[in-house]
């Protein structure tokens, strides 16, 4: 059953198989190749700070995709169809963490390559951009998840969610831009850590933000 | 096949909506084969009772037993709406394990629609749609929310029948309308006999 349900939530969010979805990792290029016209032409500026353009676009790509995560499947009946045949709340989320995350950290990742091209970004930054990003997307997901489900009720519920998602966003930022400004592997650890975090806390938060939605 | 009989039974329901108390002291029994059928007006409470009895809402007062697996059929038709009908039904007919799936759709009118996306489908060809996914289900308790609404004259006949005949195989239904409808030995209850009164306050 979880696996005809991951299959399910795959095609539902996946770049270019469900609706739309592919807006984020498009959204992210662009932010990166608006960047150069913005500042100007210059290699050792942008190399300097391309990588922290590069996680912000990353952040804010994030925002698109919570819409439609949860508050769809809430009108659908989707959750309360699944409830009734003995899928827990928690597990539903948990395999909608699976599902957004692969359709969008992965092509995110893959994305770099040419938003890092466009800014000149190159190297040994280059390889701590991709990890930090590696490490930081599961995250993201997570802080998504959790506030996608707790304002899926809500009427003005998805200006809410990108507003929410930016301070809880906040330490996977610092962390995983500040390991390129240092070069260091350590803070790398750092975001692995906070994701593995909220990974581990966001089907049970978001879990219990769907059951609350249905009381009302 | 389960081992023992469905069952359906409520003791002592209350129920809210917001600061309203919509109906209390509601108790009932269902035993295989036995289709219920509750009546009210809009608002009174009829989906909220469905929603209690599933499991979905929490009763302010009471309990919900049942023995036997549930099947919900409510305004909502839980079928992704960018996938063609036959796929966004096949999903359910997946998780169930439903092989008697394939009976259904020619008879709910729906093979030749396999192919249309859901969004794009009239309210009552949603409603037959999502009757197959209940269908197809083949739990023993029935749950039926204004299964009628947006249905013609042909396939509310056909929703009796099939009521009709779920409950001859041993199934359980119980179903709040506020049309009626022409299932034999079916028993109903009006939902606003359970309705507070000025001595509760």
């Amino acid at each position: 059953m979880i696996t005809a349900l991951l299959r399910r939530d795959l095609a539902q969010f996946f770049p270019f198989t469900g609706s739309g979805a592919a807006l984020p990792v498009v959204f992210f290029v662009a932010v990166a190749m608006l960047f150069p016209f913005a500042v100007g032409p210059d290699a050792n500026l942008m190399a300097k700070t391309g990588g922290g353009v590069v996680w912000i676009a990353a952040l804010l790509a994030a925002i698109l995709p919570l819409e439609k995560l949860v508050a769809r499947d809430i009108e659908l009946g989707f959750f309360d169809q699944l409830k009734l045949r003995g899928v827990t709340e928690e597990a539903m989320m948990a395999v909608r963490l699976i599902a957004h995350w692969l359709s969008f950290g992965p092509p995110l990742v893959l994305a770099t390559f040419p938003a890092a091209a466009l800014l000149k970004i190159e190297g040994e930054t280059f390889q701590i951009l991709l990890l930090g990003l590696l490490a930081g997307t599961p995250g993201l997901a997570a802080i998504g998840l959790m506030i996608a489900a707790l304002t899926a009720s809500l009427r003005a519920g998805a200006a809410l969610s990108g507003l929410l998602l930016i301070p809880l966003a906040l330490p996977i930022l610092i962390f995983g831009a500040g390991a390129l400004a240092r070069q260091d592997q350590v803070s790398l650890g750092f975001v692995a850590a906070i994701s593995l975090a909220l990974v581990a806390l966001a089907p049970f938060a978001a879990g219990a933000a769907i059951r609350a939605a249905r009381e009302n | 096949m389960q081992a023992s009989p469905p069952s359906l039974t409520a003791h002592d329901l209350a129920c809210r909506r917001g600061e309203r108390l919509l109906f209390r002291r509601l108790s009932f029994r269902l035993e295989a084969g036995a289709a219920c059928h509750v009546t009210g007006a809009n608002g009174a409470g009829k989906t909220t009772l469905i929603r209690a009895v599933a499991g979905l809402c929490t009763p302010y007062a009471g309990l919900v037993e049942r023995v036997g697996a549930l099947a919900l059929l409510d305004e909502r038709p839980g079928l992704d709406p960018d996938l063609p009908l036959g796929r966004a039904l096949a999903f359910w007919f997946g998780l169930d394990g439903a092989a008697a799936s394939t009976a259904i759709m020619p008879r709910l009118r729906l093979d030749a629609l396999a192919e249309v996306p859901v969004r794009y489908l009239s309210t009552g060809q949603k409603k037959r749609a999502a009757l197959a996914r209940v269908v197809g289900q083949a739990a023993p308790i029935w749950l039926l929310d204004e299964p009628l609404s947006g249905l013609d004259v042909a396939s509310q006949g056909l929703v009796s029948e099939l009521v009709h005949e779920h409950c001859q195989g041993g199934g359980i239904a119980l179903i709040a309308s506020h049309q009626p409808l022409d299932v034999p030995g079916m028993t109903s209850f009006a939902i606003e006999d359970f309705a507070p009164t000025e001595q509760d306050a």
